[in-house]
């Protein structure tokens, strides 16, 4: 009687657990590299940002497959009269991962965290500055030093005020970005306490959708399911297999040993999109790959020039060859997938005879120029020395001769930011998905009608100035995208570069994957994921 | 043999320094440096771009740099990693068990099969055998590892569904922390069912993908030692004695025949832990091949130095080892002067 009491028991409980077993549902991101550890804020990469996306939130966030900003940890925000001063209220009951690295919180997330978050990246005292290198890169490329005033605590400890040293729009969609993530700073004291605060950054705590479990190094990062603010994610356990190869990652994809990849090889894409268990999900990127012509060099100060040239470039040959097809014909200088994009602009046809006839016009003849390429791929333009080839052809085509011109790449962004070219490539990856990012960035002159350094084709224009520094101070976003619209008209009017192409981004995952998002700011994000297998 | 080995110890110490000379300039002749490389387009302001070069010790004259370093090397110091912040030497000690596993693995791979595939060329010369071993052989020591690594795996895994694709553990299925750093005694330790047979399989393509440049070389050699020694005149001897074939090239033969098949194993080691680098890549193998990559994608100079000394240090002591087993094995070369 015992032994068959036993022996049920005992069949119980090995159903139940092959049951919780079966219920159990993993999702393997195949992953292209390391991350070099897990705080966004002292990290460059993309593969980091990724690593650590599962563990933290922001005070605001993108909404998934946008560049939106939409409350994140605050549920709202208000911001004063003058724009200088931004209030959010903090989410009540937000817990964070509770047993990572022995570390249990005894509060919900409050005022103290976000500045605490900032803090670090801001104060050079702060007990955490010097952790893990302490370089802050893109608080400090998004400027925030300088438009930052205070970040301190409001009337209560839900309530987090920013106050900023001159009104700026812009700065909602930079706190959606990776660096501003809100850490614990119950957990920062504790491990402090314990001797060891560079485990801060590689045992990361968060309030995210999913807590960190383990990482090995070069190998495998592990998540689980964590019942947070945002509800639980329906899968319970999120692998990353770091797999640096293209073409192994596919192989991968294809045994389902893991479900969604990042980063396919472009040679793979046909095989991918007949393979039956294969989705391929493209996006047009959130980048801009151009063609400046440098306006304080003459010819090319002149409009008539600029747009002539830009008829004389079969733009449509550039798109086949050198993106191969996964890349799109550019109208404006900011992608379709941002917020403001201006459908209604024409589209500068590819006419060689008529820009031969507008050169003639503008008294440009024998004109012998430059042209210059960048010695590296970028995700904007793959080739650029092909470009420069063909861009060089097209020109000879309308009595343009030009010489082609390199240098390493570092060298190459140093002398195109000081205007050494006449003519040159570059391109642009957003970091916010604000327009400000791109037409202010790298359209923008500063108060003296000076160029600023990432202002290639070296171009000022005092309307276009007026419009953007506008659009940057106001918060009222359909404003801010009609003045944005009108920077669009004046940039297709004076042809600064010409607009070459949009990469596109292609996502393969399973076709048991469901609810997945294309990121337009590269992230990739599993909260809203299931699987069906 | 101990001034013998004194003698080679001696010959070491001028290579390592030559060495880490040539490495710290090369790696600096690369153009860009590891502030360049995380900057995009943004650029970087030339104030925060003095800062952090000086952070880094970027701004120091390379002659000071490099007498820093090897002043840290000499008290054991490998440096830092510019990216991960962690110590080199800890980085290159989790890694490195998984590119040893992997390279002995295929080292085992090339001799158990490459020995006997020499022997029964040698002893069939320029018969069917000979022919097809010795041509295979040659095709093997031609293949690109890349190439074969990539045809490997459409073939068995995707094509026949025989092995994993990469990596060297079934990822939902397992789940252990490492210990020693070793798949095949870590998934001992974790008493998990099934776990050892799956750390097996795992490495099975790696291990052939390695292991074939290496299996080529040694069938070669062994093939020609042993037709050298078959015709001295102590197989003669052997032979007009009765002792059957076995015997004659498995006993008096062979053990001769090794010698500079020895030698030969040595000198792969070097191989093989460059042909590591493409594997790991290949096969998502986390080990030192890998993280090298890597480091040089990133500019990381502390790491990618660190981990070429660390590597050419356990090649020169392979070598020494492989030098004074020849000498145990062959009392000529203990004795000569």
């Amino acid at each position: 009687m015992k032994i068959r009491t036993l022996l049920g028991a005992a069949l119980l409980a090995s159903s139940m657990l092959v049951a919780g077993a079966a219920s159990a549902k993993s999702l393997v991101y195949c992953s292209e590299g390391s991350p070099e550890n897990f705080t966004p804020s002292v990290n460059t990469t993309g593969t980091s940002f990724d690593a650590a996306r599962p563990v933290y939130n922001r005070l605001v966030q993108f909404t998934p497959g946008t560049t939106q900003v939409e409350p994140g940890l605050a549920e709202s925000w208000t911001v004063s009269e003058d724009g200088k001063t931004i209030t959010f209220k903090l989410r009540p009951g937000v817990k964070f991962h509770s047993g990572v690295n022995g570390f249990t919180p005894t509060r919900d997330l409050n005022a103290e965290d976000v500045i605490w978050s900032f803090e670090r990246q801001w104060k050079a005292d702060h007990p955490y500055a010097k952790v893990s290198g302490g370089s802050y890169d893109y608080f400090n490329d998004m400027g925030m030093p300088d438009l930052l005033e205070s970040v301190t605590k409001g009337d209560d400890d839900m309530t987090v005020v920013i106050k900023l040293t001159k009104p700026n729009a812009p700065i909602i969609a930079n706190l959606a970005m990776d660096f501003a993530a809100i850490h614990s700073a119950e957990y920062a004291k504790y491990l402090m306490d314990k001797g060891t605060p560079e485990q801060f950054d590689q045992i990361p705590v968060g309030t995210g959708s999913f807590q960190f479990v383990a990482y090995q190094k070069d190998a495998v990062i592990r998540f689980k399911a964590f019942d947070g603010w945002a509800g639980k994610p329906k899968i319970d356990d999120l692998v990353y297999a770091i797999t640096p190869d293209a073409t192994a990652r596919y192989a991968k994809l294809k045994a389902n040993e893991c479900q969604v990849m990042i980063a396919p090889n472009p040679a793979d894409l046909p095989d991918m999109k007949q393979n039956a268990d294969i989705n391929v999900m493209e996006q047009a990127g959130l980048n801009i790959g151009y063609y400046a012509l440098n306006a304080q060099k003459p010819p090319f100060d002149k409009p008539e020039v600029r747009k002539a040239i830009a008829m004389a470039i079969d733009r449509d040959a550039i798109i086949k060859e050198v993106y191969q097809g996964a890349g799109q014909k550019a109208k404006n200088p900011i992608p379709p997938t941002m917020w403001s994009y201006d459908e209604s602009t024409v589209d500068i046809p590819y006419d060689p005879a008529k820009a031969k006839e507008m050169l003639k016009a503008a008294g440009v003849e024998g004109l012998k120029t430059d042209i210059w390429w960048m010695p590296v791929q970028r995700p904007y333009n793959p080739n650029a020395k092909r470009m420069a080839e063909m861009i060089q052809a097209d020109l000879a085509k309308v009595g343009i001769e030009a010489t082609l011109v390199s240098y390493e790449w570092g060298e190459y962004r140093k002398r195109m930011q000081a205007g050494e070219h006449q003519t040159g490539m570059l391109g642009w990856t957003g970091d916010n998905g604000d327009p400000d990012n791109f037409l202010a960035v790298l359209l923008g002159c500063n108060a003296e009608g000076k160029p600023n350094g990432n202002n290639i084709p070296k171009w000022c224009n005092a309307e276009f100035q007026e419009v953007v520094n506008k659009a940057a101070e106001i918060s009222d976003q359909a404003e801010r995208a009609k003045l944005y619209k009108r920077a669009q008209e004046i940039v297709a009017a004076e042809v600064p570069w010409v607009n070459i192409a949009h990469s596109t981004v292609f996502e393969p995952l399973r076709k048991s994957v469901t609810g997945y998002k294309v990121s337009p700011l590269g992230a990739h994000e599993f909260q809203n994921v299931d699987i069906t297998e | 043999m101990f001034r013998f080995l004194l003698k080679r110890l001696a010959l070491t110490i001028p290579t390592f320094i030559a060495l880490m000379f040539i490495t710290f300039v090369m790696i600096r002749l690369v153009p860009g440096d590891p502030i360049e490389v995380r900057k995009g387009e943004r650029g970087i302001s030339p104030e925060r771009l003095a800062q952090l070069r000086h952070e880094m010790g970027l701004d120091q004259p390379v002659w000071k740099q490099f007498l820093d370093y090897a002043n840290g090397l000499l008290h054991g110091d490998f440096g830092t990693s510019i990216i991960s912040k962690a110590p080199v030497l800890h980085e290159f000690l989790t890694l490195f068990p998984a590119t040893l596993e992997l390279t002995l693995s295929a080292m085992i791979f090339a001799i158990v099969l490459g020995i006997p595939a020499g022997v029964i060329a040698a002893s069939r010369r320029g018969g069917v055998y000979d022919q097809t071993l010795m041509g295979l052989a040659l095709t093997g020591y031609s293949m690109p590892i890349f190439w074969w690594g990539l045809i490997l795996i459409l073939l068995m895994s995707n094509t026949l569904g025989l092995t994993p694709v990469s990596g060297r553990v079934d990822l939902i299925k397992f789940y252990y922390e490492p210990v020693t750093g070793f798949m095949l005694i870590d998934s001992l330790l974790s008493g998990q069912k099934g776990a050892f047979l799956d750390a097996v399989h795992h490495l099975i393509l790696p291990m052939i993908v390695l292991g074939t440049v290496p299996l080529a070389v040694i069938a070669r050699m062994t093939r020609s030692s042993m037709l050298e020694v078959l015709e001295e005149d102590y197989v003669r001897t052997a032979r007009a004695k009765g002792l059957s074939w076995a015997r004659v090239v498995g006993i008096h033969a062979l053990r001769n025949a090794l010698i500079p098949v020895v030698t030969v194993i040595g000198l792969q080691v070097g191989g093989l832990l460059a042909g590591a680098v493409l594997t790991e890549t290949i096969f998502s193998w986390p080990g030192v091949g890998k993280w090298l990559i890597e480091s040089i994608n990133r500019r990381d100079y502390p790491a990618l130095q660190g981990g070429i000394m660390l590597i050419a240090g356990i090649v020169i002591v392979v070598n020494l080892l492989v030098d004074m087993l020849y000498g145990l094995i062959n009392p000529r070369i203990r004795h000569a002067k």
